[in-house]
């Protein structure tokens, strides 16, 4: 599948359009702008801690409020849904403009990156005035409802259940892991509306609110003490069919859209991240103020580890931007976002195995209450393979690769072609 | 392989491949090796009438590219050259090349001729800058040049100079009475003596060269002696680009015809590459391909465009494609099974290159602790 075979990719045309604002010239408009407007960011406040404060929620749809009022949110948005209708470079020069301010980054994935990506694709334009627009202005926050308990990755062998009743649909089942939901307002849910078809061909997806008494939610507390997972139990949850997206049973090419959108922002390579986390504190300690902070910076066996990671992470960055031109110009294949994907687990998870090395005897205890580089080192350390499994497991990527990129033969599926209900399922 | 060729690169680069498959296609790279290595003179006579030792030179001098980039054009020839196991003093020549520029450029003695004779491909040059049991310290040297009236007085043994055999000039970095400086020294200069060592290369040459007491003029020098920390460092991230470009381009093609390999080799009823365990391992390398071809690109453009950051990215360009091209071949040999650690096979021709470039200018663990002096730590 190329490129240029999918939904959207003729707005790579609309960014070389020569009719835009220069990238210097909205660089500059930007730059007087975010000191106007925008909070600076606090020395004394601890940002992108592990756990999201609740507070931060309220703040972040202020700030995308903010963005939107001044013309600044969704820039490579069209406009006709409150984006910007700029290019990726645009938003490359405002994320680097902003990194001194306090940013809704809490709203990058996956509402904006993720459910709004699929939404201009898929979605109808109703449902694009009303959560496109949504997510751009910050009057809505957007999640993803796609695995279940029965599994992730085989995600078109989903359970929940939706079932027609004149206009309406009627939802039944199990969502799990789905994060951030506790802050959102609307989800895009994939759900079997066939169970006589194959797995891929009886699936939807519909938009559903998070919140309704239908809907049973609770939070996960994952191992490092957070609580971004959430899990949702539906007992006939009521939604308008208008909230269909795409086609009824087709919910499939739609879900694919979703999972290009994810596969890019896990990855790192979003045009629709707008800001990135603050260099400092929290947990994004750098591998070099780990090293100052233990004082193993002039040990040269520890320089050069440093030194790895580093190139490693600037690695990272290219790559993300090769691929990014590769699969603009139509020279790789869509999936080609599987190797940005496999790469930033690799490579995050990398840091953190030459953190937890560097950091060493002073990882693991830590003043009651304290915080700083060396506490967050071992916790983050524990939500190691969450890199590799959220946005879709190190697994998966490599089957992709080797099956979409490399075109080697597919596994074996004992689903191919059997009437859903027909399929064997585990316990 | 850059995405973002020009329609002048890749015609360059189709250019450059079709002569390399015709002169030299691995039969013939195998033929030389069995008659000692080295390369065929008309070989580089004819690649330097292509432009293969005047992309570096400026146009006032009788150099340039067409597509004004000339050191990315280098880097594509680098990478067909790793494609092929080319033998050829591509690297060194061009390399010296760019010391004898940034020493005119900076206002050091005239050295036109030698650009000139270099460029034309009848003349070899290559940088001396390591020696015996030394690691890659070039601004270091035990190698002394002594003032003595007009002249200088070198002596000094060099060793891992690559085409060294065929070289008529050295640049030699040596210790002076206030620094470090460079000089060109003739091959045939009295007290310079030459003696080839074994190589882990397929084709190319190092040998170890002695000066003794070999006397040239001030007028040797290669810029001043206060520049020379830059000229080294420009003609350092010149090799260490072409280095990386080259191990690019070996596992590139490594890459292609082990892929080739798994769809055709059958075990068990089917071909390896229908094996998970196998496709998985297939995906990691192509992964960290993509990842090469993404930090060489970029290093080369740096350096192309003198960017500011250019030391830094030709450091994690060679840590990165240093650790992983070895890894990636060795894991190609290894989808071969035993005819991977045969002579016969191509495999090991395309490691011998890899390590040999690997190795030498700086060994990953070089420079991932360069990187950490450039990062401020
Ligand atoms: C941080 C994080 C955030 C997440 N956010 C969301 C979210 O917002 N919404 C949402 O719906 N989900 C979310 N998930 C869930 C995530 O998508 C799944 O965890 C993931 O797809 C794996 O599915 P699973 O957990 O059911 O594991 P399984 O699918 O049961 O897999 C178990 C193991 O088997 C491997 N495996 C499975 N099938 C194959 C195969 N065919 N070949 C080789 N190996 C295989 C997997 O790689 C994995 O290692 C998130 C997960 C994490 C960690």
């Amino acid at each position: 599948m190329l490129v240029t075979n999918i939904p959207g990719h003729d707005r790579v045309g609309e960014f070389m359009s020569d009719q835009l604002e220069s990238v210097e010239d909205f660089r500059i408009r930007a730059r007087a702008w975010l000191s106007e407007n925008m909070p600076k960011l606090d020395p004394a406040k601890e940002y992108n801690t592990n756990r999201v404060a609740d507070r931060e929620w309220v703040e972040h749809r202020a700030l995308q409020k903010k963005l939107f009022a001044g013309g600044f949110a969704g820039i490579c948005f069209p406009k006709e849904y409150g984006g910007q209708g700029l290019s990726p470079a645009h938003q490359a020069a405002f994320t680097e403009e902003s990194v001194s301010y306090e940013m809704p980054l809490r709203l990058n994935v996956p509402s904006l990156s993720i459910c709004s990506g699929m939404l201009l694709d898929m979605g109808s334009e109703e449902q694009k005035q009303t959560y496109l627009r949504g997510a751009i202005s910050g009057e809505m926050i957007l999640c993803q409802f796609l695995s279940e308990p029965s599994g992730g990755s085989d995600l078109a062998g989903l359970l929940t259940r939706a079932q027609r009743d004149g206009d309406t649909y009627i939802i039944n089942g199990q969502k799990c892991w789905s994060t951030f939901a506790y802050a959102a307002d609307f989800a895009t849910c994939l759900v079997r509306t066939d169970w006589d078809a194959p797995k891929h061909r009886g699936l939807s997806m519909i938009i559903v609110p998070v919140h309704d008494d239908a809907t049973h939610l609770q939070r996960v507390r994952m191992v490092d003490g957070s609580e971004e997972f959430c899990e949702e139990f539906f007992t006939d949850l009521v939604v308008p069919a208008g909230n269909l997206v795409g086609t009824e049973n087709d919910g499939w090419t739609v879900g694919q859209r979703q999972l290009f959108y994810e596969r890019q922002a896990v990855g790192g390579g979003s045009p629709y991240v707008s800001g990135q986390p603050p260099t400092r504190g929290g947990s994004s300690a750098t591998v070099e103020e780990v090293a100052r902070a233990v004082g193993k910076d002039k040990d040269p066996a520890t320089r050069e580890i440093v030194g790895w990671q580093s190139a490693l992470d600037t690695v990272n960055h290219q790559l993300i931007k090769r691929i990014t031109v590769g699969m603009a110009s139509g020279e790789y294949p869509a999936m080609a976002s599987s190797m940005m994907r496999l790469a930033h687990a690799e490579i995050p998870q990398h840091k953190m195995d030459v953190m937890l090395d560097i950091a060493g005897d002073e990882a693991v205890t830590s003043v009651v209450g304290g915080d700083g580089y060396l506490r967050s080192v071992g916790v983050q350390f524990l939500m190691r393979q969450g890199a590799s499994l959220g946005g879709g497991s190190s697994e998966m990527s490599r089957n992709m690769i080797s099956e979409r990129v490399l075109m080697m033969p597919r596994e074996m599926a004992a689903d191919r072609d059997v009437p859903f209900r027909e399929v064997r399922r585990g316990r | 392989m850059d995405l973002e060729l020009s329609e002048d690169q890749k015609l360059f680069r189709n250019t450059t491949a079709k002569f390399l498959d015709n002169e030299l296609p691995v039969e013939k790279v195998r033929a030389i090796n069995k008659e000692g290595g080295g390369f065929p003179a008309e070989f580089w006579t004819q690649g330097a009438e292509l432009g293969w030792a005047a992309l570096l030179v400026p146009e006032e001098l009788g150099g340039g590219s067409i597509s004004g980039n000339g050191f990315q054009d280098l880097a594509i020839v680098a990478e067909e050259f790793g494609r092929l196991v080319s033998p050829g003093p591509l690297l060194p020549v061009n390399t010296v090349i760019a010391g004898l520029v940034e020493g005119a450029a900076i206002g050091g003695p005239d050295h036109t001729e030698t650009i000139e004779g270099l460029m034309s491909g009848e003349l070899i040059g290559t940088w001396a800058a390591y020696e015996p049991k030394g690691h890659w310290d070039p601004l270091n040297p035990s190698t002394t040049a002594t003032k003595n009236g007009d002249n200088y007085v070198i002596t000094g043994v060099k060793d891992r100079v690559e085409a060294g055999d065929a070289a008529g000039v050295f640049l030699v970095t040596a210790k002076t009475a206030s620094g470090v400086a460079l000089f060109l020294v003739p091959a045939d200069a009295a007290g310079v003596s030459v003696e080839l060592v074994d190589s882990l290369d397929f084709v190319r040459h190092h040998a170890t060269v002695t000066f003794s007491d070999v006397t040239v003029s001030a007028d040797a020098m290669v810029g001043t002696e206060s520049a020379t920390a830059d000229i080294v460092e420009r003609m350092l991230q010149v090799v260490v680009a072409l280095q990386c470009a080259e191990m690019n381009g070996a596992i590139n093609r490594v890459f292609e015809f082990t892929v080739q390999w798994a769809f055709d080799r059958y075990s068990f009823g089917r071909p390896l590459a229908s094996y998970q365990a196998l496709k998985h391992r297939f995906s990691d390398m192509r992964t960290w391909i993509e990842c090469c071809n993404a930090t060489a690109d970029e290093a080369v453009k740096a350096v192309n465009n003198r960017a500011e950051n250019s030391a830094r990215l030709v450091s994690v360009a060679k840590a990165y494609i240093g650790t992983k091209s070895v890894q990636i071949i060795q894991d190609c040999v290894q989808m071969h099974g035993g005819l991977g650690v045969t002579w016969e096979h191509d495999c090991h021709l395309y490691l011998r290159r890899a390590t040999t470039d690997r190795q030498l200018f700086g060994t990953p663990a070089d420079h991932k602790r360069r990187i950490a002096d450039l990062i401020g730590l």
